[in-house]
């Protein structure tokens, strides 16, 4: 409890105002201090680090035109498609809240990944800011459920039919699969039940959990500081500032510095989200399908069905894992096996444990069916981002300072994810079924040979201070 | 980093290109002449559209009064276009019953609010195949109906426009059975030019329909971005003025 401030009659009524509240709710001023005023950034940031606001401002959007279309929706099988059209044509400005939510889930998905790439450059998931990067794993996970359960609301044939299919994934988990399908959908198929229980999800549930999740993962953040593109600690550097003796030397105020910065980055970003909204809402068919302005019919299974275009990578890992694939990745588990027992420094009795472990995993692997392991994969290649801290290895955080090979590294691994992206649009072929098996090995190599190569090479020496041209 | 981005942005583009080569139909799609700001054209579009279509298919989600928007007085829409309903408030809904539809056609007419965005896809827009389908019917006395379509094969609608168009043959290569081209049978009272122009008109009205907002979306984004580029002007004179004594 801070101390009862006294302050002098002659002071200004702004003043006096500004007294009175923060005697009574000390708490939001220290908060403004702690989290604005007086949190210390570096200040060498580049445009990188303009996504994690922005990623904050669309959140924002999707919260406030989430509500207006909220009341004038209805989550009824019969009506819903009908309700949207009605808010696109017979709601005052209707249609301008409506594209900038179905832009708006795009653009949360852009932010994101660049967001999430920028932390992969710099290394900002590495200690201290472990827990920092689990919560934004989380988020990420928490912003594809948002997604998806929000993309069966508008109940078009891609709306239906992408539940359907991705429902149908989870009946592939052995025992409990049928009854765990039956219990997301309320239903044997996608229903007016399903409808109904995802918009109680896309509404309520998960955005809690989401809104939950970024208050901690700024919390975190503001703990343990920011990191910069030179992975330098500013907290272990020299202190003393022009704004405090205690700060980082190489610490500048969020506010208004980064402030600033920000609404010059979210007027940029406004323009292109507004160039969306405005002149090109469907994006092509990328951000609204085509298909979906036909109304869902259970009876009508459409040619072709695809998840849309954030979900496509992980959707190509899925298709990729096929009866022929399974046995390249009982190769992989093979070897890593006889890698482990043959090479690595350790005792014997664990040398045995992994031989047992790997040939139990090899029998299951060929036991049980191909789409079983291909939900695995395409779980597992979002849950692994969750480790990603202990995977590597390098004594440096930033790619500034790491071998310059590192950055092919990082090329061919952004590449693989965008090629992955298009095979997951495309209908099935077999040479995109082979395409997206080789980029589904590279995209798990990326990440579990990380703690070998990652080590390797000739880094740069790391500066004691971070570098900063004055702008 | 700078190669990082590059081969990002050759990546997008790779895949933006070879999407454009993917996918395909029976036969290339017409391009759609643009109409969507001549108001003549989509008033005649929804003439057409309310004489020629509405009978059995419905527009359930398009008001009467919205054809204000293409220049129509309510007077206008209510002497001339109020064929199956008396209230200018109520939507675009058929004549047909549903149940004799299904038996008559095979299928349930679908409905046409948004036929054109639903349409679109790697031949073109949904203007474009809509204009293509309209134009490419067929008589083929193998059919119920008597009548075929080139680009959809088998399709369950006779010609609604046929005496417009007159009736047409087409003719197929004998050995690969690529189509080839028509050969008209019976004339129709229009001339093969004003035919087309005519559902250039209809297809027009029908793009319109499907989001009768976008004039309004794409006249407002103009302003929009026009404010954006102003205030990120200040914006940015604010951030350097902050940041030009940070050493």
């Amino acid at each position: 409890m801070a101390e009862f401030k006294e302050i002098s009659p002659n002071a200004s009524a702004g003043a006096k105002l500004t007294n009175w509240f923060e005697n009574r709710f000390p708490t939001a001023f220290d908060a403004y201090r702690v989290h604005m005023s007086e949190y210390y950034a570096p200040k060498n940031f580049n445009f990188w680090y303009i996504f994690g606001s922005l990623a904050l401002l669309v959140l924002v959007i999707q919260i406030v035109t989430g509500i207006f279309l909220v009341m004038h929706y209805k989550p009824d099988a019969a009506k819903a498609f009908e309700s949207v059209e009605y808010i696109m044509r017979d709601v005052p400005w209707g249609w301008l809240i409506r594209y900038m939510h179905s832009t708006g889930a795009s653009a949360f998905f852009v932010v994101v990944y660049l967001h999430m790439f920028r932390g992969l450059l710099y290394g900002s998931y590495r200690k201290p800011r472990e827990l920092v990067w689990i919560f934004g794993c989380a988020i990420f996970l928490a912003l594809m459920a948002e997604a998806f359960m929000g993309y069966l609301l508008p109940w078009g044939q891609m709306s239906y039919w992408g539940a359907q299919v991705i429902v149908n994934l989870f009946a592939a988990i052995p025992l409990v699969g049928p009854d765990l399908a039956l219990l997301i959908r309320g239903d044997y198929v996608v229903s007016d039940a399903t409808l109904n229980r995802f918009f109680s999800f896309h509404v309520i549930a998960v955005p809690l959990v989401l809104l939950g999740l970024v208050v901690a993962h700024l919390l975190a953040l503001h703990d343990v500081g920011s990191n910069n593109p030179d992975g330098v600690e500013i907290k272990k550097g020299p202190k003393g500032n022009r704004w405090s003796p205690n700060a980082p030397a190489d610490g500048i105020p969020f506010h208004p510095y980064y402030s600033v910065h920000d609404i010059f980055g979210v007027c940029v970003f406004l323009m292109v989200f507004s160039a969306v909204v405005f002149f090109a809402p469907e994006a092509g068919g990328y951000f609204l399908e085509y298909n979906n302005f036909i109304p869902a019919d259970p009876m009508v299974t459409p040619a072709h069905i695809a998840p849309v275009w954030y979900f496509t990578p992980f959707y190509s890992m899925l298709r990729a894992i096929t009866a022929e694939m399974m046995y390249a990745l009982v190769a992989c588990v093979v070897l890593a096996a006889a890698f482990g027992v043959f090479k690595a420094r350790m005792p014997v009795l664990f040398k045995g444990i992994v031989a047992v472990a790997a040939a139990v995993v090899v029998a299951l692997m060929l036991a049980i069916d191909a789409k079983f392991w291909g939900v695995v994969v395409m779980g597992g290649a979002v849950i692994i981002l969750f480790f990603l801290p202990w995977l590597d290895n390098s004594p440096v955080k930033s790619i500034r300072y790491r071998p310059s090979w590192h950055k092919y590294v990082y090329a061919v691994f952004v590449v693989n994810f965008v090629i992955l992206a298009y095979l997951g649009v495309q209908p099935p072929s077999p040479v995109g079924e082979r395409v997206s098996q080789v980029g589904t090995l590279l995209y798990f190599g990326f990440f579990l040979l990380m703690p070998w190569w990652s080590a390797k090479g000739e880094t740069k020496p790391v500066p004691d201070r971070v570098t900063y041209k004055a702008h | 980093m700078k190669k990082i981005i590059l081969s990002f942005i050759a990546a997008l583009g790779l895949a933006a290109g070879a999407a454009h080569a993917a996918g395909g139909s029976t036969i290339p799609w017409d391009k759609a002449p643009n109409k969507l700001n001549d108001l003549p054209a989509l008033q005649n579009g929804a003439k057409l559209f309310v004489n020629y279509c509405v009978g059995c298919h419905s527009a359930a989600f398009m008001r009467y009064n919205r054809l204000k928007d293409i220049g129509l007085t309510e007077q206008q829409i209510k002497d001339n276009l109020l064929l199956t309903t008396d209230k200018i408030g109520e939507t675009m809904k058929a004549n047909i019953d549903p149940k004799q539809a299904k038996e008559w056609f095979g299928a349930n007419p679908p409905d046409l609010t948004v036929i054109a965005r639903s349409r679109a896809g790697h031949g073109g827009t949904g203007a474009d195949y809509l204009y293509t389908f309209l134009r490419s019917f067929y008589r083929d006395e193998a059919k119920a109906t008597g009548w075929n379509n080139v680009l959809f094969p088998n399709v369950g609608m006779p010609h609604p426009l046929w005496q417009l168009q007159g009736e047409r043959r087409a003719v197929f290569d004998q050995t690969t059975h690529a189509f080839k081209g028509y050969e008209q049978i019976t004339p129709g009272s229009m001339s093969a030019q004003d035919y087309d122009a005519a559902i250039g008109d209809l297809v027009a009205y029908m793009q319109w329909m499907g989001e009768p907002a976008q004039g309004t979306r794409v006249r407002l984004g103009i302003w929009v971005l026009g404010f954006l580029f102003v205030m990120t002007f200040f914006a940015w004179k604010l951030n350097a003025a902050y940041w030009k004594d940070v050493k």
